[in-house]
């Protein structure tokens, strides 16, 4: 049976977000929204020369699930190569959360698209062409499905 | 937990529960089997209920029928109109924004059998324009239905002015007194009303049981077909225990709602109040005076509406919410979420899911569940805020 939409692991992160605020000099930060909801998450990172995320930190205008997968993806992308921070899906910060109702999983799928614009801003500013993102991703995504 | 959500229904009255109880154990006689005393016993039950059910509002108890809720009161009260032959030619329905699913989607299915409804616009308050109401009926309109209150921000309409003007036009006049009933005073001469939904469950009595007042010479075709029971109106076994209970709750109301009334008014005033003196960025819904005795509702800047009622919630107190996020939560897909048409209807922006919730106070709650509610909200608040990218420090 289960006790409520939400479970413990989500009620968790929910009340002891890992990661909540901002991080002034951020070289990679993100604002996505969801017109049909209204959710906003913004994430900002900070990455060292070596390529791999030395802080994390998140804002989010949301419900209970929205803030606790911008929670779990801070802590499932902290001290990852940028790399590997895109393997990250939304069906493994639902996994990580023990599930999300089927209604709500729009909202992991923002902490992925967040993260997807943090890292578009990263490359940006060291020079690069932020479509490199892209096509990470759809490298990833073959490479997953073959 | 303290139990603000009373809209959602209320907590049975002991006396209600203890008059129910014979009737699930020992008295489970059919109503309908007159000719052994266990049946009578039944029989009698229901009609004693229905007596104070009707004294409760004001109408003669030949005029009560019981139903299984609120939602299938509205039902039978709309679709019974719409479906009779007596009213042919008349296809028109008028509603306002803010009314129920129950009224809102039963008038909407009868458009696709060719009646036109006419959805009325509130006021930022809550309240229906008498003069868009006098306007807005025709020739053909059949039926004006109107809630009493409304459960999510609290207003009550000038039931009494409506009632009136449909009276002199000669429409059919349903008013949904579901979340009023028991709260206030509800009194079917005075609406000038042909039909009234009330619930049980919104007045200290259980849940499943609901009644529909039919004033004489009002053609209802019934929803069911079956043995006729409730006069035909509403086929089908009754729930006895259910409406003993109702019967109990609403000679309760009626007795002891000039009591518990002013109280919660008073309640009311002191959470208000201190809500009122937090936040600047704290908006309460619906009208500040004409409305529920023990409701305060309010939508929160910077601050999404489910995530607030998940705040409260885990420091014990029970409210409700009309964001869209914590509506249909355990829908099959994201597209079932949808911001309260309430809400929109008397302007919270609804390009965001606004915080807003609403505490409703039943004759139980006392002061210090005001007291306790004010002490947490600055902590849940700012916590919010300071997780919301909106909220920039001033
Ligand atoms: S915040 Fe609206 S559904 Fe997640």
């Amino acid at each position: 049976m289960a006790k409520g939409p939400y479970s413990e692991k989500v009620m968790d992160h929910f009340m002891n977000p890992r990661n909540m605020g901002e991080i002034e000099d951020a070289n990679a930060v993100g604002e996505v929204g969801n017109p049909a909801c209204g959710d906003v998450m913004k994430l900002y990172m900070k990455i060292n020369d070596e390529g791999i995320v030395e802080d994390v930190k998140f804002k989010t205008f949301g419900c209970g699930a929205a803030i606790a997968s911008s929670s779990m993806a801070t802590e499932l992308i902290k001290g990852k190569r940028v790399e590997d921070v895109l393997r990250l899906t939304n069906e493994a910060i639902v996994e990580a959360l023990d599930g999300l109702p089927p209604a709500k999983i729009h909202c992991s799928v923002m902490a992925e698209e967040a993260i997807e614009a943090a890292l578009k801003d990263y490359y940006q500013r060291i020079g690069k062409d932020p479509k490199i993102v892209d096509e990470m991703k759809e490298k990833i995504k073959t490479e997953i499905a073959s | 937990m303290i139990y603000m959500d009373n809209v959602a229904g209320t907590k049975p009255d002991k006396r209600v529960v203890e008059k129910m109880l014979p009737f699930i154990e020992e008295k489970y006689g059919n109503p309908s089997a007159h000719f052994y005393p266990l049946g009578r016993e039944s029989f009698e039950a229901i009609e004693e209920a229905r007596e104070h059910v009707a004294s409760l509002i004001n109408a003669k108890s030949d005029n009560i029928v019981f139903t299984s809720c609120g939602t299938e009161s509205n039902n039978l009260a709309i679709k019974g109109v719409a479906f009779n032959s007596e009213y042919e030619g008349k296809k028109h329905i008028i509603i306002s924004e803010i009314e129920h699913y129950s009224v809102q989607n039963t008038a909407l299915k009868l458009t696709n059998l060719g009646f036109e409804v006419t959805k009325l616009k509130v006021d930022e308050t809550g309240l229906v324009s008498l003069e868009d109401l006098r306007n807005a009926i025709r020739e053909d309109t059949l039926l004006v239905s109107i809630m009493h209150a409304n459960p999510e921000i609290g207003t009550i309409q000038d039931i009494e002015k409506i009632g009136e003007i449909c009276k002199e036009k000669g429409v059919l006049f349903h008013v949904d007194a579901v979340a009023s009933c028991g709260h206030v005073e509800v009194d079917v001469e005075k609406f000038k009303c042909d039909l009234l939904s009330i619930a049980s469950q919104n007045f200290y009595g259980p849940k499943g049981v609901a009644a529909l007042f039919i004033r004489d010479g009002v053609k209802l075709t019934p929803l069911f077909d079956g043995g006729f029971q409730e006069r035909g109106y509403r086929s089908g076994s009754e729930n006895v225990p259910a409406i003993v209970g109702m019967g109990e709750a609403a000679r309760i109301a009626k007795e002891e709602m000039h009591i518990y009334a002013p109280k919660m008014i008073q309640l009311r005033k002191k959470l208000w109040d201190g809500l009122a003196k937090m936040f600047d960025f704290l908006h309460f819904t619906g009208h500040p005076e004409q409305r529920l005795p023990g409701h305060v509702s309010f939508w929160i800047e910077y601050i999404e509406g489910e995530s607030l009622l998940l705040s409260y919630s885990l420091k014990g107190v029970a409210a409700a919410s009309g964001s869209a996020c914590s509506s249909n939560i355990l829908a099959e897909d994201e597209d079932e979420l949808e911001a309260s048409h309430v809400l929109t209807a008397v302007g919270v922006p609804n390009d965001i899911c606004a915080g807003s919730l609403t505490f409703s106070m039943s004759k139980y709650n006392e002061e210090k569940d005001v007291d306790y509610v004010l002490e947490i909200t600055p902590a849940i608040v700012n916590r919010l805020c300071e997780m919301s990218p909106y909220y920039n420090k001033k």
